[in-house]
């Protein structure tokens, strides 16, 4: 069967440490070889790469897809458009669907779904408890056999600290991970941006850094005790990344993850009430983003996930303290993460780790690798396009996103999936 | 200087429309004490009072500032509003304001309320009658014209007590404060202040006592029943009466120059005691009088800058 080659790029694939120019063929969906200059043959088609990335497709470890209950803000159709957009080839979804994702004819649902849409794999999160209530675990053995590859409740933190450690000990006892939205919501109650100057400036409810330090100090305590492996969702406080960067000093179990907005944006974006800038954990301080700038930096932080989490306009647009929570991610992941590159902070394949291998390795996903026989998920990025973001032109039903009118540097130009073009940017040459 | 649009608070005026509000404001005093209250002025303006909140003095303090001026008020209240139907509040502002009304008032327990809906509200002129926490412009210029009639605000200190953290007086007191060269100081236990504070460049205190000597004003909170129980912010009625309440005792320690005031409605025995509120020294029926004139004031000054950008 005829291949594909991808001629002259710059080949980055962090998992085996290769950062060189030179081609990519791809044949029946694989990766059959990358080097300097390869020759596929009279039949093989070619798409030239000159002066773009090539890495292996992107992997966004925290998303929510909506579906089911909510497609109104999201589907795995649409949500699998914006990741390919966004140059995500394997996505990991949270479980507060509806019903939620701790039966495994759901998970099963889930992944049956995406697989009929097939422009990119989604792996669910399944819930640490049943219908997310913190009391009774769910039978994990069963959703990891129908596909769960962690295991979270998401948005509704398990707070019962009898229920963390029993969760984490069944967990840790078949290796599963258990991923925490960290929040002690007794001390975040009625808040819905960071506790601080620009909470009192705009007269609304705070949310103390502490919630999130609290119940991860209290986690990391039952993970030492557990040996339960322990993942720390979008870290948003100096103090959370202080903590971690501990644990894990002293050798346990224990991971994060960052979201792009929490490393690029501070609270100063609520002050005029955009509510588009409202999530949980909240825009925090600058001193907050510089310490997860840091933790990216020195490895703390090993996971770059969006928290991509779609909202319909209405849900939106009701005044700062009655809009929801959360932000659409996955179709600027890329751009904004490539900052912390300009800025020195990675090394460009240190930062695509973060987003492809990294995430693999904590997941035991086959993904994330170009080495030669790995499937064929591909992300091919200009690092210096400059364009405007406008949310009428995300694939997302939901526009959700702080960076409406905003110029970002760096845009996906090509998507491949199983050697398959998903993707291909507004002007971007076709296959020759 | 520059047109006042809407007055969504404090924060966005300049010390000089400040002034020129509280002058205006000051004109119209007598126009409510005349044997005919009845003006001209905004004859054939439309202003809807929309209120979400409860409200007796501030909905009755715009109606009257409205009506004297001959202006036709409409009072709308969420108890009969469509809200009850689950209408959305961006949907009964809008639809309110395609009826065409030239002002259109606000209360609601949404901090920034007005900011979001200006931008859909083309035409209609907003003024925020209290936003959650944030802001309650309105009030502040009430205060400020009770003190120019009583030797003026510039250089003087008003120790405000109480509720600051839900309190959107303070936070429009403690914008204009620094815009007008008074001080304000704060007293409350810190379970009563939002974050950061200081950085309103304000003093501090939590001794009621500590503060008193020296303030030229002393500005009592309403305190919220509700806040005693479901948040924890104090233990209990009768403790917070002897750490913050005003007695007769404090009032001496204030000396007989010092001024009340309260933006009601009173605790009677809780903030301020009877004989307190009743007192001399007491502002607070002259602060309910000077809102009526500083509201007429708003309303005229926002009808001229629809009528002049109508006429541009």
């Amino acid at each position: 069967m005829s291949g594909l080659l991808l001629r002259a790029g710059r080949v980055v694939d962090p998992a085996r440490g290769l950062d060189a120019t030179g081609d990519v063929l791809i044949r029946d969906g694989r990766i059959e070889a990358v080097g300097g200059r390869l020759d596929g043959g009279t039949k093989v088609r070619v798409l030239d790469v000159d002066g773009l990335v090539v890495c292996p497709g992107l992997i966004d470890m925290h998303v929510h897809l909506r579906e089911p209950g909510q497609e109104w803000k999201e589907d795995i159709e649409s949500g699998s458009h914006a990741a390919v957009a966004g140059g995500v080839t394997t996505m990991c979804c949270m479980p507060n669907t509806e019903p939620r994702l701790d039966h495994a004819a759901v998970v099963m649902q889930v992944i049956a779904r995406a697989r009929a849409v097939g422009l990119c794999d989604v792996h669910p999160i399944a819930a640490v408890s049943r219908n997310l209530e913190g009391r009774q675990l769910t039978e994990m053995r069963e959703l990891a056999r129908a596909g769960a590859v962690a295991f979270s409740d998401d948005g509704m933190p398990i707070w019962h600290a009898g229920v963390m450690r029993k969760a984490l000990e069944y967990a840790s006892s078949f290796g599963f991970l258990i991923i925490q939205h960290a929040e002690d919501k007794q001390l975040t109650e009625g808040g819905c941006i960071n506790e601080g100057w620009v909470s009192t400036q705009l007269g609304v409810h705070g949310m103390p850094a502490e919630g999130e330090d609290a119940m991860i100090a209290r986690d990391i305590m039952l993970a030492r005790r557990t040996g339960g492996r322990y993942h720390v969702a979008h870290i948003s406080t100096s103090g959370a990344v202080a903590l971690v960067r501990r644990a894990r000093a002293e050798g346990l179990p224990v991971s994060a993850e960052a979201a792009p907005h929490h490393f690029a944006l501070t609270e100063q974006e609520v002050m005029a009430y955009n509510a588009d800038a409202k999530m949980s954990p909240p825009l925090r301080t600058e001193t907050d983003r510089q310490a997860v700038i840091e933790g990216l930096a020195d490895g703390t932080i090993e996971v770059i996930a969006t928290d991509h989490a779609p909202h319909h306009v209405d849900d939106k647009r009701c005044g700062l303290s009655c809009a929801a929570f959360g932000i659409v991610g996955l179709e600027t992941m890329l751009p904004v993460s490539l900052q912390l590159v300009r800025d020195g902070v990675l090394k460009l394949p240190e930062m695509i780790a973060k987003m492809t291998v990294n995430p693999a390795r904590l997941l035991g996903l086959a993904a994330g690798t170009l080495a030669p026989g790995a499937r064929a998920d591909l992300c091919v990025f200009d690092p210096e396009e400059c364009w405007v973001l406008h949310r009428d032109k995300l694939r997302s039903k939901s526009s959700n996103t702080p960076w409406h009118g905003k110029t970002m540097t760096g845009r996906v130009k090509y998507t491949l999936k199983d050697g398959r073009l998903v993707y291909r940017d507004e002007g971007a040459p076709d296959v020759a | 200087m520059k047109p006042v649009r809407h007055l969504f608070g404090i924060a966005q005026l300049e010390a000089e429309q400040i002034e020129y509000l509280l002058t205006l404001g000051a004109s119209f005093i007598d126009l409510s004490r005349r044997p005919l209250r009845k003006a001209p002025t905004l004859r054939g303006k439309t202003i809807i009072n929309l209120f979400f909140e409860n409200s007796t003095r501030t909905r009755t303090s715009f109606e009257i500032a409205g009506k004297r001026l001959s202006a036709d008020v409409i009072n709308i209240s969420a108890a009969t509003s469509a809200t009850k139907k689950g209408e959305s509040l961006l949907d009964t502002a809008q639809t309110l304001a395609a009826m065409r009304p030239h002002v259109l008032v606000i209360r609601h327990s949404i901090a920034g309320c007005c900011e979001f809906l200006a931008p859909y509200l083309e035409g209609t002129a907003i003024v925020n009658a209290g936003d959650g926490a944030h802001e309650h412009p309105t009030q502040v210029l009430t205060d400020l014209l009770t003190l120019r009639a009583h030797g003026g605000f510039a250089g003087k200190v008003i120790t405000m007590v109480g509720d600051i953290s839900h309190s959107r007086v303070a936070r429009s007191h403690l914008l204009a404060a620094r815009k007008m060269g008074y001080t304000v100081r704060l007293v409350a236990p810190k379970t009563l202040l939002p974050a950061e504070v200081e950085r309103y460049g304000c003093e501090v205190f939590h001794d009621f006592d500590a503060a008193i000597p020296g303030s030229d004003v002393l500005y009592m909170l309403r305190v919220q029943n509700e806040r005693l129980t479901s948040s924890c912010c104090f233990p209990s009625i009768r403790e917070y009466h002897e750490a913050y309440g005003l007695n007769r005792q404090r009032l001496r320690l204030a000396g007989e120059d010092c001024l009340v005031m309260h933006p009601g409605p009173m605790n009677r025995g809780v903030e301020i005691a009877t004989d307190v509120a009743d007192s001399v020294q007491a502002r607070i029926l002259d602060q309910v009088e000077h809102g009526v004139a500083v509201r007429m004031a708003v309303l005229t000054t926002l009808c001229g800058a629809h009528a002049m950008e109508e006429e541009a």
